[in-house]
């Protein structure tokens, strides 16, 4: 270990959990630094509960180390338990004990700490979460926002190393989700807390995270910051998590990829005449009623207020080209003229 | 979970898991309660091969075909009577019904053999009922009119049927309030009547449930040892208690009990293939409900009428009876020490045995809980297997056992310190609470199990990562929580074993009785004095768990079935 283990919150080697025949986490290393918030987004099924189950230590790991801050808590012969690990945990159900009212679900955290110390830390934590007014009520009587800030006081009020969050929002409704997260994460942040953050939305993953994880089938697809996995995906499949992109089929030589609606260049491994996939972003196709490289029929317009969804078709093209555009087209155009802004597309 | 080792080869368990200690402790009681039947397969292998010819031309056969018919025929009955009495409340809309819904569960709280007892006395060819008949058909001589005699296979068959059929009525009922709305509905915009769903839908859907109500009831047949003895049918049930009380021939009851447990394999395989079904049916819960179909004020009192009759044939005749004939009693001679001294024993040995018997149930259930997988889940199968086995196989396997450690003890102590400690357990009790926990086990481990299983698992990890081990989950989290399906599950195991007759009769302690032996005993020689006594206070406890299993259904779809979690697992 060297001297950059100071900074980590955890540490990931080579993690492997399986069931039954299928590899739920495969060979996983991560690292990840105090004060970091990451979210691990993936399809259902990929392993990204699995994973954060096993760093809680309420699942255990096939093979593979895990470091919380510079202490082993998963190796060969090694394994803390979740209650000796200083972790907090966010659940997807809340899961807060029916039969604690809010106070003590909280205090159930606590209950090694001196009274007057929990006593403070309780206090503490109820006012920063700005739940004082529903700490005598039980958990059913809490709406599922106000269950969710419970659950995440109770989590907190130990001063967790790190906060695991399985799909804390999931169970919100649209506007509230978005409410919550918002302070959530403030708050997450005013506390310099480390936290991964477990989702399957892709929106939320790359509005939440300091850092997005991205999974497959047990193992990451790709690592980085939101703006990397959005704007500079390093596969398809990557790519097409976070963007529905339009895909065109090209043929690849001498650093240009030629296809349908044009040339484009792009410097690419391959040998020459293989076949390569543009991908284009709905947002960087240009659509005017008169101007552009390429003619275009218009098959389905859905207006969304700021943009407009288009569905064009395109001669050579066996699938119909999504557009999102800023610009009003003419009402009962059909036909408009396009053009891709070649430095925004990607090759695979 | 075990993974098999051969996915990857790097894969490390030598990492401590948490719940070892429950898992090998549930291990231990699978053990204990498997070795009784151990025991009783193996003593009854060893019996020569001249008994086997014995038991095979002689006392086989006949109880045999018995049993069997005994079977058919209270399968039929219960089938029928308890099938129809669900359809009736959970279809028809009559003054009465919420009533008649849980009366017709009272029935549960006389055992078999105190309806035996009480209907031969009050069907006797020269008791009250009997008479009046004659006095008002004119005749005044028992030679000149009397009914069939009760103590036949018929009335027998009849009797058990009356208090056995809620064992069908209960899964058949919550089964037709949970299943079939939706395609009732759809049946009936199908072109289906009212009247013709319950043949066509209700009926066909419902086939899982009934099938575990009657693999149930043909268990508690099985258990009876009583009630078939009153009323002159022998079932092998009755073969082995007398081969062994009068003939001393341990190797013959444990040839009868080896083939009696064969009959049992065949019950559960039964109960086990329904289940199946029904758990594959269970998926339109939360389906509608069948809406009631309001009746004419006529039409409704004769449905009254005939959903009441089995209750006042379970129920109401014997309770009225043992509550006239123990006031009588009690006027005439008042409360004798011997009673008293009976229902001490009696709650004694309960009280033992259902400690016992919970605290177990938790260990078992809990380790289920701890460590899910194949190990702990078999572990639990085990170690309710007593459940299935009748009261008689399971005395005679505990006796087997408990006979043998008694001889060990005794020789040890004899040869170490030279005194005899004579029989230890069989002459302490203990065997009867031994035997009582191998019975009830899977009462208290399912109802805990069936509780514990409605905690959703990110309780666990919510207290393992706030801090909590293990055993702090279980005191903080788990015990608060599933009290009430401990409570029911301790209620209903002391109910059986205050009305537990055939492991008593065997193996109760010399000298002493408890209401059930008390009963037994009197209607055995034929006299009726204070067995009266006792039976009521049986039948007032085991009114007990109806109670509570009226309540559990009455809310209707929120409730967990808690209690019948426990009766019918």
């Amino acid at each position: 270990m060297s001297q950059n283990c100071e900074e980590l919150a955890l540490r990931l080697q080579d993690v492997s959990r399986s069931f039954q025949d299928t590899l739920a986490v495969s060979g996983i290393s991560l690292d990840i630094r105090r004060g970091e918030v990451v979210s691990l987004v993936g399809h259902s099924g990929c392993g990204k509960s699995t994973l954060l189950r096993i760093v809680a230590g309420v699942e255990t790991a096939d093979s593979g180390r895990i470091f919380l801050g510079d202490r082993q808590v998963n190796g060969p012969r090694t394994f803390v338990e979740p209650e000796a690990r200083n972790i907090g945990f966010v659940f997807q159900d809340y899961a807060l004990f029916p039969h604690l009212t809010a106070r003590d679900n909280i205090f159930f955290g606590l209950k090694r700490l001196p009274r007057q110390e929990a006593e403070a830390r309780f206090a503490e934590v109820v006012e920063r979460v700005g739940i004082q007014h529903l700490i005598h009520r039980f958990p059913h009587t809490l709406s599922g926002g106000e269950q969710q800030r419970v659950a995440l006081a109770r989590a907190l009020a130990p001063r967790p190393a790190i906060v695991l969050m399985d799909e804390p929002f999931s169970n919100l409704d649209q506007g509230l989700r978005e409410r919550v997260r918002t302070e959530t994460l403030a708050l997450l942040k005013s506390l310099d807390t480390t936290a991964i953050m477990v989702t399957h939305d892709p929106q939320e993953a790359l509005s939440a995270g300091d850092r997005v994880v991205l999974m497959r089938s047990g193992r990451i697809v790709q690592e980085g910051s939101a703006y990397d996995l959005h704007d500079r995906p390093n596969s398809a499949y990557a790519a097409e998590f976070f963007c529905a992109f339009n895909k065109v089929p090209g043929v690849y030589r001498d650093g240009r990829l030629t296809t349908a609606i044009g040339t484009f260049s792009q410097q690419l491994d391959l040998r020459p005449d293989s076949a390569a996939t543009l991908f284009i972003r709905p947002q960087s196709i240009a659509v005017s009623p008169d101007d552009g490289d390429l003619p275009a029929r218009v098959e389905q317009r859905i207006f969304h207020g700021e943009i407009e969804q288009l569905v064009l078709r395109v001669q050579g093209l066996e699938a119909p080209l999504k557009v999102r555009t800023m610009e009003r087209l003419p009402d009962g155009v059909s036909d408009v003229r396009i053009s891709v802004q070649p430095d925004r597309v990607l090759t695979f | 979970m075990d993974q098999p080792a051969s996915i990857s080869p790097k894969i490390d368990r030598s990492a401590k898991r948490p719940g070892s200690g429950w898992l090998t402790f549930s291990g231990v009681i699978a053990l204990v309660v498997l070795l009784p039947i151990a025991e009783l397969l193996l003593e009854a292998v060893k019996g020569s091969s001249g008994l086997w010819g014995h038991l095979f031309s002689t006392i086989l056969p006949a109880a045999m075909t018995d049993t069997v018919i005994l079977l058919a025929g209270v399968g039929f009955v219960t089938a029928v009577i308890g099938t129809t009495t669900a359809w009736l409340v959970t279809a028809y809309d009559f003054t009465g019904r919420r009533v008649l819904e849980w009366a017709l569960l009272l029935p549960l709280a006389v055992p078999t053999y105190i309806i035996a007892y009480a209907y031969l006395d009050m069907l006797h060819p020269i008791g009250s009922v009997q008479g009046a008949i004659r006095w008002m058909l004119g005749y005044d001589s028992p030679r000149q009119f009397r009914l069939p005699d009760i103590r036949s296979m018929t009335g027998c068959i009849l009797l058990l049927g009356f208090v056995l059929y809620p064992y069908v009525y209960i899964p058949t009922r919550a089964m037709f309030l949970t299943q079939s709305a939706n395609l009732i509905d759809a049946a009936r915009t199908l072109g289906v009547s009212r009247r013709a769903v319950f043949w066509r839908v209700a009926l066909p859907l419902a086939r899982p449930a009934v099938a575990v109500g009657i693999s149930l009831a043909l268990m508690e047949t099985l258990n009876d040892v009583g009630a078939a003895e009153f009323l002159g049918v022998r079932t092998m049930t009755v073969s082995i208690y007398t081969t062994w009380i009068t003939r001393s021939d341990l190797p013959g009851a444990s040839q009868i009990a080896l083939a009696l447990l064969l009959i049992v394999v065949a019950l559960v395989a039964l109960e086990r293939w329904a289940r199946r079904r029904q758990r594959y049916a269970s998926d339109a819960r939360r389906s509608p409900q069948l809406v009631l179909q309001r009746v004419p004020a006529w039409k409704g009192a004769l449905l009254l009428c005939a959903g009441a009759l089995p209750v006042l044939l379970g129920f109401g005749a014997p309770a009225v009876y043992l509550v006239t004939e123990a006031w009588k009693r009690y006027q005439f001679a008042g409360l004798s020490p011997r009673i008293l001294s009976e229902a001490v024993s009696t709650v004694t040995i309960a009280t033992i045995a259902t400690v016992a018997t919970v605290g177990f149930g938790l260990v078992v259930a809990y380790a289920t809980r701890v460590r899910p997988g194949a190990k702990s889940s078999w572990l639990l199968r085990f170690s309710t297997l007593g459940y299935a086995a009748p009261g008689t196989v399971v005395a005679i396997g505990v006796l087997i056992v408990l006979a043998g450690l008694d001889r060990f003890i005794d020789r040890s102590a004899t040869a170490w310190f030279g005194i005899s400690t004579g029989l230890l357990f069989i002459g302490s009790g203990a065997a009867v609470v031994y035997a009582l926990v191998v019975r009830f086990l899977a009462i208290s481990a399912g109802g805990i199990e069936a509780g514990l299983s409605r905690i959703p698992g990110s309780l666990d990890q919510a207290s393992r990562t706030l801090g909590q081990s293990t055993s702090g989950t279980f005191w903080h989290v788990h015990l608060p929580l599933s009290k009430a399906a401990i409570s029911a599950a301790a209620l209903l195991v002391f109910v059986d074993c205050v009305k537990e007759l055939p492991a008593t009769l065997l193996l109760r302690p010399l000298n002493v009785e408890t209401f059930a032996t008390h009963l037994y005993g009197e209607a055995a020689r034929g006299t009726y004095e204070e067995a009266s006594i006792a039976a009521l206070a049986i039948v007032a406890i085991s009114i007990l768990p109806v109670i509570l299993l009226s309540r559990v259904g009455r809310s209707r779809a929120s409730q967990p079935a808690i209690g019948s979690a426990g009766v019918l697992s």
